[in-house]
C-alpha cells in the first residue's frame, strides 16, 4: 500500500451514477456524504434492477411454474453465483447464504454452528476491535455454552498484536472471529495469517467483511476463511440482504437456524427434511429484488475496479489524514495513513463528537458521531465517543476541504 | 431551518467549560445518575432536601459529554433550589429548552432533557414512586 499522488478514478463520471450527490441539505449547502462505512450511496443501475423487477417481473420464488416466477426465481439463484463469484468462492451458490446483512450472518452461525458445537474448556478468539454484530453474538452464545470468549489486543498504533494472538489461538480454541478492515481504526487486519493460525489448532476462522468487500478485492479461498460475512448496503447494494460465505462442508453439516417455508425438502407431521444449500438457510420469502440489485452493485462496483476504489480510497483518506494532523487538538485513531482503510475517526480536544457533527451538517458534512458499534473499543481508546469520516469511490479531495473548514468553524465556536 | 452552529451561544459554552454546581455534595437526600447511550453523556445529581423533606435546598452534579448535555445540567442546577419535589416532577421539556434558550436540533432533544430525567427520576425513587437503576433517555417514547 502507498500513498496516491492522484486517483485512478475518473469521480465527475462515477458521481454523475448517484444522483443523491446533487442534493443539497440546506439552501446552498452542498450534500458532503462521509459516512460510508455505515452506508454507501446507490448507483442508478443497482436502484433500475429494483425497480425492474418489481416493475416487470415481481414474484414470489422457488415455487411457481408461472412465468413471472420462473424469471424471479433465475434472477434470484443467479445473483448466489454472482456474488459467489465476487468473492472468489468457487462452490457457487452453495457456500452463499443471503441474509438480511453481516449482523444476521453472525447470528446465523453463532446458532447453527456455535450453540451445537461450544461448550465448556472451549474458547472463541475475537479482537478488541469487533463490531457489536461479531462481539455481542459470541459474548451471548458463549454465555449459553459455557465457552470463553477472549479478545486479541490492540496495540498503540492499533494494529492486533500477534503475539498475543498467536497465545490466544490455542489448543481449546473452537472458533476465530477477526474483522477484515476496522469500521473505526481503518487498521486492514492479517486475516490469511490469522486463518493459519486457527486451523493450526484446528479451529476455524470467521472473517468480518463488512468493511472490506466494498473497496478492496476480496478471495476467500485466498484468505482460507471458513466463513465470511458482508452487508449489500455498504458496497453500492440496496439495505435488507447480505451474505454469509461458508465452506461447503461446513454449511452441510450445519442444521438450519430459521425453520419454515422454502427451506424443507419434506414435510410431514411428525417431521422435516432440508433443502438443499443454500436454500437450508434461506427461510421464508427471501429479500428477491434486494438480492438481484446486491449482484448488479457486485457488477457496479466490478465495472469501477476494485483495486482503483482501493487505490481512490488511499487518496482521499491519505489527504484527510494529513490535514486532520495540521489542525491544534485532533487525535486521530489507528494506524498511520499508508496503513488504513477508506475511513478516519478522530477527536477534538475540548469538543464532544456530537456537538462536532451538529457543526459539521451546517457545512453539510455527513459524518457519523458516536461509539459506531463499537463500544469496549472506544473504551480501550478511552473516549466515549468519535467522529468517522468516512469515503467511498465518489469522493473528493474538494470535499475533505470542507469538512477542514468545519472542524476548523468548531474549533472557531469552541475555543 | 434551524443550524446546528446556532445552538452554540455564548451562554452554553459558558455554562459548558464552567459548569455551575458542579462536584458532589457531602450528604445528599438522594443521588441518581443517568445516560444518554446513544451519545454517551453521562450525569450524575445530588440533591439535599430541607427539613420540610420536599423543597430543594442543594444540588450539585458531575458528568461528561456533549456541549448541550453538561450545559443544561448546568443551568438546570441553577433552577432547582427553592423548588419542591412536586414542582419538579411538573418540569416537561420545553422548560428545559427555555433554559437553554437556543432552538435544539431534533437528533440533539435527548442530550438537552437528560439532566430534568435524571432529577425527576431521581425525586420519584426517592418517594417510593418508581423503580429504576439509572436512567435512559432510550426508555422514553
Ligand atoms: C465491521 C462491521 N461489521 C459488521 C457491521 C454490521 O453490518 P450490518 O449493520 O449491515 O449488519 C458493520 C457495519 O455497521 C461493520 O462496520
Amino acid at each position: 500500500m502507498g500513498t496516491q499522488e492522484q486517483s485512478p478514478l475518473d469521480v465527475e463520471a462515477l458521481r454523475a451514477d448517484f444522483p443523491i450527490l446533487e442534493r443539497e441539505v440546506a439552501d446552498g449547502v452542498p450534500l458532503v456524504y462521509f459516512d460510508n462505512a455505515a452506508t454507501t450511496q446507490t448507483p442508478t443501475r443497482v436502484v433500475d434492477a429494483i425497480t425492474e423487477y418489481y416493475y416487470e417481473y415481481n414474484s414470489n420464488v422457488h415455487r411457481g411454474i408461472h412465468q413471472l416466477s420462473q424469471e424471479a426465481s433465475i434472477a434470484y439463484e443467479e445473483a448466489h453465483d454472482r456474488i459467489a463469484e465476487f468473492v472468489g468462492a468457487s462452490g457457487e451458490r452453495e457456500e452463499i447464504v443471503f441474509t438480511k446483512n453481516t449482523t444476521e450472518a453472525f447470528n446465523l452461525v453463532a446458532y447453527a454452528w456455535g450453540l451445537n458445537e461450544l461448550g465448556e474448556g472451549d474458547t472463541v478468539v475475537l479482537t478488541e476491535m469487533e463490531h457489536h454484530a461479531s462481539l455481542v453474538t459470541w459474548q451471548q452464545i458463549a454465555k449459553k455454552t459455557g465457552a470463553t470468549v477472549e479478545y486479541v489486543p490492540i496495540t498503540e498504533d492499533g494494529t492486533l498484536d500477534m503475539n498475543a494472538a498467536g497465545d490466544l489461538i490455542d489448543d481449546d480454541t473452537a472458533m476465530v472471529s477477526v474483522v477484515h478492515a476496522s469500521n473505526v481504526l481503518g487498521t486492514v487486519n492479517p486475516v490469511s495469517e490469522l486463518a493459519d493460525m486457527a486451523h493450526e489448532q484446528d479451529a476455524l476462522i470467521f472473517v468480518d467483511g463488512a468493511q472490506a468487500v466494498p473497496n478492496r478485492p476480496v478471495d476467500v479461498e485466498a484468505i482460507d476463511a471458513d466463513f465470511y460475512a458482508f452487508s449489500g448496503h455498504k458496497m453500492a447494494g440496496p439495505t435488507g440482504i447480505g451474505a454469509l460465505y461458508g465452506k461447503r462442508h461446513l454449511l452441510e453439516a450445519m442444521d438450519p437456524y430459521l425453520y419454515g417455508g422454502e427451506m424443507i425438502k419434506k414435510v410431514t407431521y411428525d417431521d422435516a427434511t432440508w433443502n438443499d444449500l443454500p436454500w437450508k438457510f434461506e427461510a421464508g420469502t427471501p429479500s428477491i429484488s434486494e438480492g438481484i440489485a446486491f449482484a448488479e452493485a457486485a457488477d457496479y462496483v466490478d465495472d469501477v475496479g476494485l483495486e482503483r476504489i482501493n487505490a481512490h480510497e488511499e487518496y482521499v483518506t491519505a489527504y484527510a489524514y494529513d490535514e486532520l494532523s495540521k489542525l491544534d487538538g485532533v487525535e486521530i485513531y489507528g494506524p498511520p495513513k499508508d496503513e488504513r482503510g477508506g475511513l478516519v475517526a478522530f477527536n477534538v480536544e475540548g469538543i464532544h463528537a456530537h456537538d462536532l457533527s451538529s457543526i459539521l451538517n451546517d457545512y453539510g458534512v455527513a459524518v457519523r458521531a458516536g461509539d459506531h458499534c463499537t463500544q469496549p473499543l472506544h473504551d480501550t481508546l478511552g473516549v466515549p465517543a468519535s467522529i468517522r469520516a468516512s469515503f467511498y469511490l465518489y469522493n473528493t479531495r474538494e470535499e475533505v476541504d470542507t469538512l477542514i473548514e468545519g472542524v476548523e468553524g468548531a474549533i472557531d465556536i469552541f475555543h | 431551518m434551524s443550524m446546528g452552529s446556532d445552538m452554540y451561544r455564548q451562554q452554553i459554552l459558558d455554562h459548558y467549560r464552567n459548569p455551575r454546581n458542579h462536584g458532589e455534595l457531602d450528604d445528599p437526600t438522594f443521588s441518581h445518575e443517568g445516560f444518554n447511550p446513544s451519545c454517551g453523556d453521562e450525569l450524575e445529581f445530588d440533591v439535599e432536601l430541607a427539613d420540610d423533606g420536599e423543597t430543594v435546598e442543594n444540588v450539585a452534579f458531575h458528568g461528561d459529554g456533549c456541549a448541550i448535555s453538561q450545559a443544561s445540567a448546568s443551568l438546570l442546577s441553577q433552577e432547582l433550589p427553592g423548588m419542591t419535589l412536586d414542582e419538579i416532577d411538573d418540569l416537561d421539556r420545553d422548560d428545559v429548552l427555555d433554559l437553554l434558550g437556543v432552538e435544539v436540533t431534533p437528533m440533539r432533544i435527548k442530550c438537552a432533557v437528560l439532566a430534568e430525567k435524571v432529577v425527576q427520576d431521581g425525586a420519584d425513587i426517592y418517594r417510593g414512586e418508581k423503580e429504576l437503576e439509572a436512567t435512559s433517555t432510550e426508555d422514553d417514547e
